[in-house]
């Protein structure tokens, strides 16, 4: 049983210089066989295991990792939180996944560091314009919150942005979702794993997926580098390399894996307290609560999996934060790093069944994929443990790209992909 | 940052080049007769490698013209560099 984190927790343990705090989660060795293992231990995989084992009751599952949890994509996102998407399907999907964020910390009992700092879209030109103010009526429609911000307005929310009509893309207003806004990428999947493991699911480290193993059309277990797993249900949750686990189930997905970079700047004291996204530009930042810049970058355009991206990329974001924000410029750049995305050709996740029996995949969140975890954990571990799609997530089928039926978000969304 | 040998240019950074995609995906010779599964399959599946892939490549603000590559995505080492309608040497 997990001891509960409180403030007379924390007084306790000062008294002990918190040296004897209990440990998160085991480091646990695999077991014969399971009910369901979920591969890919970070943010999404981790919620599905908690969700699988707290509200489908199902006990023995386990979660492996290649290397160690929220170390991939969990852990290098710009953390941005917000469901302001523009087609039904998405708007429920994204907006299951706020409500959720909204209680975390308290369901929990671990501080995620949810901050509803609110998050604007800029528009730039007529058609932004136009595009945003549809989608916000959209929102409304779909009882997300939204408003539109006129030039004036965006300058008393955010001062610091350059709201001149002289530079050369100036702002025309914006959109305001303000339950939108940022979390702790780190403590998401620590709650989680801190979460499941208290309800007996094995979280397996440094254990990567070497082949799975098929009797006709349905899963009988997966090899690993810890050996072979015993298991009818597989859920895969792998970003970046779900391909290359499909390949090992000989399924090919419609996805293509691209390098998406991000920045820091060093600390400075706070200047924006909320978190300004630009699509027609490129460039969105937020600052961290260390004080840190969270700038985000694009994607290179073609097939890598090196978790580095090229330095044209970078440059052409920090020209347009230049521009909207020339209080920058004389800031000195932290840290840059990469990683993995997997981007649909919808620009829309899959979580769906496959055709074969007990393989599931969870994929193609492309480059926003950290807003949605609470929300895609619950409704994967629903289709894993019913064999059927939530009714939130039946439009993120596989099958959508054989049927035409596409959730085409690419220029809905509200962010380039 | 890959530096890309264009066949009929030579050595150029890739930032005059624009990706076109896995190569040798043929055009349906009889698209009408296509089921819905084929166009699936034509469309979007891809086989999104790790290790070395064969893609496209336009040398869009050079000679404009395609050809193709092969290159691990691993690691983005380029291995070889073929014109349309060659093989790969490797």
């Amino acid at each position: 049983m997990k001891k509960k984190y409180s403030i007379f927790a924390l007084i306790k343990n000062s008294l002990s210089y918190h040296e004897n705090w209990q440990r998160a989660w085991r480091d646990a060795e695999p077991k014969k066989e399971y009910d369901a293992v979920i591969v890919g231990g970070g943010g999404h995989g981790l919620a599905t295991a908690y969700y699988l084992a707290k509200e489908h009751n199902l006990k023995n599952i386990a979660v492996v990792e290649k290397g160690w949890i929220g170390g991939g994509n969990t852990g290098r996102n710009t953390t941005i939180i917000r469901s302001n998407y523009l087609w039904d399907a998405s708007a429920g999907l994204y907006d299951h996944a706020l409500k959720i964020w909204e209680n975390l910390s308290q369901e929990l009992n671990y501080n995620v560091m949810f901050s509803q700092r609110g998050v604007m879209n800029l528009a730039h030109n007529q058609h932004d314009v136009r595009e945003l103010k549809r989608r916000t009526h959209a929102n409304r429609l779909n009882g997300i919150d939204c408003e539109w911000l006129n030039v004036e307005q965006v300058k008393k929310f955010c001062p610091i942005i350059n709201c001149s009509p002289d530079i050369r893309y100036p702002v025309m207003g914006s959109t305001l979702q303000k339950r939108a806004g940022t979390a702790r990428h780190d403590a998401v999947a620590w709650g989680y794993a801190r979460g499941a493991d208290s309800m007996g699911v094995d979280i397996i480290q440094n254990c990567e997926v070497k082949g799975i193993k098929r009797k006709g059309d349905a899963i009988e277990g997966i090899e690993t580098t810890k050996g072979f797993i015993k298991t009818q249900k597989v859920g895969v949750v792998a970003a970046g390399h779900s391909s290359v686990i499909a390949n090992m189930a000989g399924l090919k997905l419609p996805l293509e894996s691209k390098p998406l970079q991000a920045l820091v700047s060093e600390p400075i004291k706070p200047v924006i307290d909320t978190v300004v996204m630009s699509n027609a530009v490129h460039a969105y930042v937020s600052q961290s609560d260390k004080g840190e810049l969270v700038i985000g970058a694009g994607t290179d355009a073609y097939i890598s999996y090196t978790q580095k991206g090229t330095h044209e990329i970078i440059e052409g974001t920090l020209k347009a934060i230049l521009e909207l924000y020339p209080i920058f410029s004389r800031l000195r750049m932290l840290r840059q790093w990469g990683g993995v995305v997997d981007i649909c050709p919808d620009a829309s996740p899959i979580i769906s069944k496959t055709s074969i029996k007990g393989l599931y995949f969870n994929c193609g969140w492309g480059t926003g994929g950290f807003k949605a975890t609470p929300g895609s954990g619950h409704l994967f571990a629903y289709t894993i443990a019913k064999d059927e799609p939530h009714s939130l997530n039946a439009a993120f089928n596989i099958n959508r790209f054989v049927s035409g039926d596409l959730v085409d978000e690419h220029g809905a969304a509200a962010v380039a992909h | 940052m890959l530096i890309i040998k264009c066949p009929y240019c030579g050595e150029r950074d890739h930032s005059e080049f624009s990706y076109g995609g896995e190569a040798h995906i043929i055009r349906p010779k009889q698209p009408t007769e296509l089921s819905d599964d084929q166009w699936a399959e034509y469309l979007f599946m891809r086989k999104n490698i790790k290790g070395i892939q064969y893609e496209r490549w336009n040398h869009s603000h050079g000679c404009r013209r395609w050809f193709n590559m092969a290159r691990d995505t691993s690691n983005d080492k380029i291995h070889s560099v073929y014109k349309i309608g060659e093989k790969p040497s490797n």
